[in-house]
């Protein structure tokens, strides 16, 4: 076990941890704030894997705006305290039917990747990616990178136009 | 590369196990004898008035939304910046149709009022809606 893997690890225990914090938490808040935990940990195994442009783009739009965005909308719900959440196990028939479809899931899960051939690539990039993404993006794929402004300019009309009180 | 984010976990463990230590030496020296008066909200002096949790305008919600996408925005100019020297002008003119492109949803939502406050808009009544139409 090398040092690799015990970052892993660590940041494996830190995921599973604060998500289970998030489903099992009785305070809508503090499961929005454990949210945050699990997105970190995510972003240091993205790192593990070398791939640490999509490490930076998760700790900037899902922290720094899909939590925010999620606690916003958290702070914008009518009732936030006093409210009887149901979370945890709350009766038998719940904890079967949460049971077996995990159970069904995870097995899926297992055997797909236990089942899969995968494609191990040969050299593992030591360099940073930004560059080689960088270039690609602004040669090879400049229609998507253009084609992405389009979307995020129908996203932000769209949000306007939903959100905005009538 | 990896090295160079080992360095930022590192800062990571040393702000967490800083802080942890911090606040391990103060529960142990510091006496507790809490009361109700010492475990309410500090507000200023104030007594506090009901909860700090409440429904918050949904304003500041629209503004969430569109400094998400301006997030991702900033997500793409990264890569941009650090190849922006070798393609140069090339690489410059397609960043700019790329932010004028996403300029246009700022202007559409600065225009219709999003990022202003709401302001109340009293009803002022012209001259023409107090006339009642004649009775022939």
């Amino acid at each position: 076990m090398n040092l690799v893997d015990i970052v892993f690890y660590f940041f494996a225990v830190i995921i599973v941890a604060s998500a289970a914090v998030v489903v099992l938490s009785k305070n809508i808040m503090y499961s929005a704030f454990s949210l945050l935990f699990t997105f970190f940990g995510v972003a240091g195994i993205y790192v593990l894997l070398n791939a640490d442009f999509i490490a930076v783009t998760q700790l900037m739009i899902y922290i720094g705006g899909i939590l925010v965005l999620i606690i916003f909308g958290v702070m914008l719900t009518t009732k936030i305290t006093g409210l009887e959440m149901k979370t945890g196990i709350t009766g038998k028939a719940q904890y079967a039917i949460g049971g077996l479809s995990t159970l069904v899931l995870g097995g899926t899960l297992i055997y797909v990747f236990n089942s899969t051939s995968w494609f191990k690539s040969p050299s593992v990039p030591t360099t940073s990616t930004v560059e080689a993404i960088g270039a690609s993006l602004l040669t090879n794929y400049l229609l998507p990178f253009e084609a992405a402004s389009v979307l995020l300019l129908l996203a932000m009309i769209g949000a306007a136009l939903i959100a905005r009180r009538k | 590369m990896l090295t160079d984010f080992g360095f930022i976990l590192l800062y990571f463990i040393i702000g967490f196990v800083f802080v942890g230590i911090g606040i391990l030496t103060a529960a142990v020296l510091r006496p507790s004898h809490p009361n109700p008066i010492k475990n309410s909200t500090y507000e200023c002096g104030e007594e506090p008035m009901g909860g700090a949790w409440i429904k918050f305008n949904i304003r500041f919600y629209v503004l969430a939304l569109i400094f998400l996408l301006f997030d991702v925005e900033v997500v793409f100019l990264l890569p941009w910046a650090v190849v922006y020297k070798q393609l140069g002008w090339f690489a410059f003119i397609e960043m700019i149709v790329f932010v004028v492109i996403l300029l246009a949803g700022l202007a559409y939502v600065w225009a219709k009022g999003d990022l202003s406050w709401e302001r109340p808009r009293p009803y002022i009544p012209s001259l023409r809606d107090l006339v009642v139409p004649k009775k022939d």
